[in-house]
């Protein structure tokens, strides 16, 4: 199939507008003849379900949580991005395109990308008016700060909580949807599969937590807004909860998959603990702000503090080594996310890490506290700092922090057009869950920005072309595609129940885990691929003989949950290790060692791999299809990522 | 470590339920609450018990779907979420008691899981700005002053968990409406419908089944997100002040 | 249902009689420790027993005792309507509570105080203020004017050993009472500020000792002075 990305002609700045001009409208009285459904309700899900209704399409909305409140949005500390150019600094709607492209390291659709940019101011009015109380100068106007990967500073936020007051703004309009009877709430609700009737998206299949219920749900477009797959890594930052369920079942129903190798690692977490840990915490990015990442200079000295001889704040000025200041002096600490996160690999892999387990460098508050005082930087940072301290039980007020990169955020996802259509006519994929804005890396407070820009201010109008070409009959929900839908989706529980193993669900999810993270996480090779795939096949083959799944159906059943999530990822994990083979090249969170500059940066190869690898499921145990959408940059040029 | 947990059971919310005493073995003091639990549900497991059901999510102390109620304390000794506790905050040898949240508005789910969909509730009843999307002014348009932004976002850090009911010896939820209440009140964005909104939230609240407020304090001790009982003296003011003024007969 | 009946039936309704009634009550208080504490003038009385004939028979001191009245009465319905919600709130409580970390006992525990602060009432009640209105009380003239000698009454009754003890026992509950009831109100009123809420909180604490502290000291003073 010929991926037909839909992108307008004309001029960049112009396609948007025009595109909105040329898309079909659907004459408000006929808006609640339609139905929509929307899974997820993060930024992405409760913006575009608010959204819809509030333009009169009948909404129902699903997410697993016991409320739309609690999606992993909420967890988003530093900002938004938006291109306000408030501060006078240089900023605009093309500059902000062109960070981003470039962050992106050159693998995101240009169209998509800048409206994104485009829309990005509206977001930040929207949220005002709806009382998200964004952090403020003592003028009353809107304050700023600065992020990785950029020069100006256009990040809004709401102390270390920019998600949260995000997500609780976006959840406010859904509630009020849902008080006016517009959207229909279903939490505490997973879905199982998409119905597709005739190459249409025309449902969902859901189970639900408590009751284990399978039911059918009809509509005449279907919304994927779930969020991405990294906790395909078993240890990542993202919720306990957070699956690829819902956009695995619509691949394997026909929408293709885009750059699945695409992860991004964020350089600043609290580093790994023990085995017993679960996830891991990420402290925001903003931090490196004021912080000043370093680890000895030496391997010995390095050793001495792993061992516990001598003390951080011991070592002398010029036994440390600020790598990131020195080897990239005009970015210095901000960076992009991959070059951070890289470097403290580099130095921790000649022996330089500084915890117990060598894989930690320092992110230092001294010289901040010092110019600022510590008033200042409590302000800034506080919960971060207590966050810290709770968890790992030292005061970063006093000692450096300790942090090490880890899986954070997925680039890739749901392949989608320039309408944010999957292959599947009907089936939409917003915010983490598609592909389409980030290319092979994404900047800070660009996550934020996407779902809500996807959510507010571009489904609303793309649907409406779509819907406005199908008849607003109801959706038969008696066709007997719901009925196989369903059966399937029966089946597969009662296989999974049926199985009486002896491995916990856990097990076989920290096994994959482990692989992912060492063969197809920060660094990747050739060899170490095919062997990833390798054993990703033959544990997916042990997990569905002898995986264990206590109870019934008939109950809230934890893991049986989870067990469905972990098989989906186990069928991820195998296309990413595809898509990271195919890839000759490194590009932005995807390093292949073969595809390095001399000094240990990215090697892009523009002439073979400037385009979207987006893969065809072709059933069970079969090798999936490789389609390439041809990536056309017309308004940037293509350069050597720099940011010395 | 070695503890002992006593936990409350509950196959549904029809059952009865009763506590359940388990050894639980290899806890080490840098695990997380959760993740003590996670290593009780790996060996219940393997002994082919049903694990214990507990919610639990972002596990960075913001989502706020943990609860548990842990030796006679929501969130545990530590005024923080369950996910944030450590079990350094705990010793070697200790008997630990975990029950669910109770208020009659709270039903127990299973095991330690309940049913908060009041809280979403009180939100629909008027936590919000009646705005559409787009056709709004510019973001700087209203200058806020610094002081009441932050008195605002002081407010609207509620993460919803419900530690404050809990915590209330009434079981009261009026720390949780009177976050949301306080925020938008403050706000000028929230002004247009701030009578209307303390007026339907207070009566949802009440709706619900939840207590009444005592003034004992415990909700804002309790908070892991330190929400100040300031905000239940203003609720109070706008609904008092509300039910006088407004036109709502 | 009304909007006034409608507020009157809802928590925060109920609250704001609970606040209004409590404060007036604390007002009644005040006016009542100050004009008793002419019994310590050593006058034999004199003053006290003209101040309760004023008391009883002024017509603005009427208006105010049926106000007090009121307030009494509804203080106490009121606080049993918010109980039996408030226990409903929980049908199921926890096994083990660390409460005592979190608030203070007399906030938890004002149900149970105001219930004896009540006993007490019906006891003192009794006593002075129903022998004075309705009972035989012997007559005593000054300048010429024929006053009811509640005075002697009074230095009788707290020549009894028991009853001044359980005055002394009655205020000290009566002061954890306020400790929590007096900033309480306020805070129910909504009267909080960062300015002015920390001076209430201290004229609260004040309170709950020294009006207590007086109101105790009057069945002391006569009991050791008589003896």
């Amino acid at each position: 199939m010929i991926l037909d990305s839909k992108i307008p002609a004309g001029p960049l700045a112009e396609k948007w507008t025009k595109h909105k001009f040329n898309s079909k409208l659907v004459n408000p009285a006929n808006k609640r003849k339609y139905d929509v459904i929307v899974v997820g309700t993060g930024l992405a899900g409760a913006s575009a379900a608010a959204s819809l209704a509030e333009l009169g399409y009948n909404v129902k909305a699903f997410c697993f949580q016991d409320s739309p409140r609690r999606a992993h949005s909420i967890a988003a500390q530093g900002g938004i991005n938006a291109a306000k150019n408030y501060q006078n600094d240089g900023d605009s709607i093309f500059r902000l395109f062109y960070d981003t492209i470039k962050g992106g390291d050159y693998r995101a659709r240009e169209a998509n990308v800048y409206r994104l940019a485009e829309v990005s101011v509206k977001i930040i009015d929207q949220c005002v008016a709806q009382g998200v109380p964004f952090a403020r100068e003592y003028g009353g106007l809107l304050a700023n700060r600065s992020f990785g990967g950029a020069q100006v500073s256009r990040t809004f936020y709401a102390r270390g909580q920019t998600g949260q007051q995000l997500l609780l703004g976006a959840y406010s309009a859904l509630s009020r949807q849902v008080a006016n009877g517009k959207v229909k709430l279903y939490p505490r609700t997973e879905m199982m599969d998409v119905v597709v009737i005739d190459g249409q998206a025309r449902g969902i299949v859901t189970r639900n937590l408590i009751t284990g219920a399978v039911e059918t749900h009809a509509a005449h477009a279907v919304l994927l807004c779930t969020g991405g797959y990294g906790n395909v890594f078993f240890l990542s930052t993202n919720a306990m909860g957070s699956n690829v369920t819902a956009a695995w079942r619509a691949h394997k129903r026909g929408a293709y998959f885009a750059n699945p190798c695409f992860t991004q690692i964020h350089p600043t977490c609290i580093p790994v603990s023990g085995d017993h840990q679960s996830k891991l915490t990420l402290m925001s990015e903003s931090l490196r702000n004021d912080g000043r990442v370093w680890v000895p200079a030496t391997q010995e000295i390095a050793e001495k503090l792993r061992k516990g001889q001598i003390k951080a704040n011991d070592i002398k000025e010029e036994d440390r080594d600020y790598f990131l200041e020195r080897k990239y002096p005009s970015f210095g600490n901000l960076v992009p996310r991959d070059v951070a996160s890289r470097n403290a690999k580099y130095v921790c892999d000649e022996g330089r890490g500084v915890n117990e387990t060598g894989e930690a460098v320092f992110l230092d508050f001294r010289d901040a506290i010092k110019r600022d005082g510590r008033n200042i930087i409590e302000q800034k940072y506080g919960n971060l700092f207590d966050m810290y301290k709770q968890i790992t039980g030292e005061d970063p007020y006093e000692v450096p922090m300790m942090i090490y990169p880890a899986v954070h955020y997925t680039m890739g996802g749901l392949w989608v057009d320039y309408n944010l259509m999957t292959t599947v006519p009907g089936l939409y994929a917003l915010g983490e869950a598609n592909f389409s804005d980030h290319g092979a890396n994404r900047l800070g407070a660009s996550a934020l920005m996407q779902g809500l820009a996807d959510g507010y201010f571009v489904i609303p109008y793309t649907i409406g072309d779509y819907l406005a070409q199908i008849p607003p009959k109801k959706v038969d929900e008696n066709h007997p595609e719901f009925a196989k839908a369903k059966e399937e989706v029966q089946n597969r529980i009662q296989t999974i129940l049926s199985i009486n193993g002896t491995k916990t669900v856990d097990y076989f999810h920290k096994k994959l885990g482990k692989i992912m993270w060492d063969k197809c996480g920060m660094a990747r090779t050739e060899v170490g691929l095919k062997e990833a795939k390798a054993e990703i096949k033959a544990l997916k083959k042990e997990f569905w003989s002898n995986v264990k799944v206590l109870g019934t159906n008939e109950e809230l059943n934890q893991t049986l949950e989870k067990a469905h999530r972990v098989a989906d990822f186990l069928e991820l994990g195998e296309l990413m290790v595809d898509d990271a083979l195919n890839r000759n090249e490194s590009c932005g969170g995807h390093f292949r060692e073969e595809y390095q500059t001399p000094d240990g940066e990215a090697l892009r190869d523009d002439e073979n791999f400037a385009y979207v690898a987006a893969w065809k499921y072709m059933g069970e145990g079969q090798e999936e299809e490789l389609n390439k959408e041809s990536l056309v940059f017309e308004n940037v040029k293509l350069t050597q990522r720099s940011y010395k | 470590m070695k503890l002992t947990l006593k936990i409350w059971r509950q196959k549904n919310a029809s059952d009865k339920g009763g506590f359940a005493t388990y050894p639980v073995d290899h806890v080490s003091k840098d695990m997380s609450f959760l993740e003590m639990l996670d290593v009780l549900n790996d060996q219940l497991t393997e002994k082919g018990e049903d694990p214990v059901h507990f919610d639990h999510d972002c596990r960075e102390g913001i989502c706020g779907m943990c609860s548990l109620y842990i030796n006679g304390k929501p969130h545990g000794p530590l005024q923080t979420t369950t996910c944030q506790l450590h079990m350094r905050s705990f010793n070697d040898g200790e008997t630990i008691t975990i029950e669910p949240w109770r208020a009659k508005a709270f039903p127990v789910v299973k095991d330690l899981v309940v049913n908060r969909s009041a809280f979403d509730r009180i939100i629909q009843a008027g936590g919000y700005v009646s705005v559409n999307t787009g056709g709004v002014p510019d973001a700087n348009e209203i200058p806020i002053p610094k002081t009441i932004a932050d008195l605002a976002m002081d407010a609207a850090q509620c993460i919803g968990c419900g530690a404050c009911v809990a915590a209330c010896k009434n079981a009261s939820a009026m720390l949780f409406t009177s976050a949301k209440i306080s925020q938008l009140a403050l706000l000028p964005q929230g002004q247009v419908e701030r009578k209307t909104r303390a007026e339907k939230m207070v009566a949802q609240m009440d709706a619900e089944g939840f207590g009444a407020c005592t003034n004992t304090g415990a909700c804002e001790a309790e908070c892991p997100k330190g929400i100040s009982i300031t905000n239940i003296a203003r609720m109070n003011r706008e609904y008092f002040s509300a039910v006088v003024s407004s036109e709502n007969v | 249902m009304s909007w006034v009946t409608k507020t009157l039936k809802s928590t925060l309704g109920r609250k704001l009689i609970m606040a209004l009634t409590g404060l007036f009550l604390i007002l009644f208080l005040t006016g009542h420790v100050s004009g008793n504490l002419l019994l310590f003038k050593g006058d034999g009385g004199e003053a006290f027993n003209i101040y309760a004939k004023f008391m009883t028979t002024n017509p603005a001191v009427k208006i105010l005792s049926y106000l007090t009245y009121i307030s009494v009465i509804g203080h106490i319905i009121y606080s049993i309507l918010l109980a039996q919600h408030n226990r409903a709130a929980r049908p199921v409580g926890y096994a083990e509570s660390k409460a005592s970390t979190n608030s203070t006992w007399s906030s938890r525990n004002m149900g149970v105080l105001g219930t004896i602060i009540l006993i007490f009432l019906v006891v003192h009640l009794q006593g002075f203020w129903a022998k004075m209105h309705w009972g035989q009380i012997p007559m005593v003239s000054y300048d010429g004017e024929e006053y009811k000698n509640l005075f002697l009454i009074v230095s009788e009754a707290f020549k009894q050993e028991w009853l001044v003890a359980l005055y002394v026992i009655a205020m000290g509950f009566l002061g954890f009472h306020l400790s929590h009831g007096f900033a309480s109100a306020f805070q129910t009123l909504g009267l909080n500020h960062k300015k002015y809420s920390p001076a209430i909180k201290a004229l609260g604490q004040l309170y709950c000792i020294v009006v207590p502290a007086l109101f105790a000291s009057m069945p002391l003073y006569i009991y050791f002075t008589a003896n």
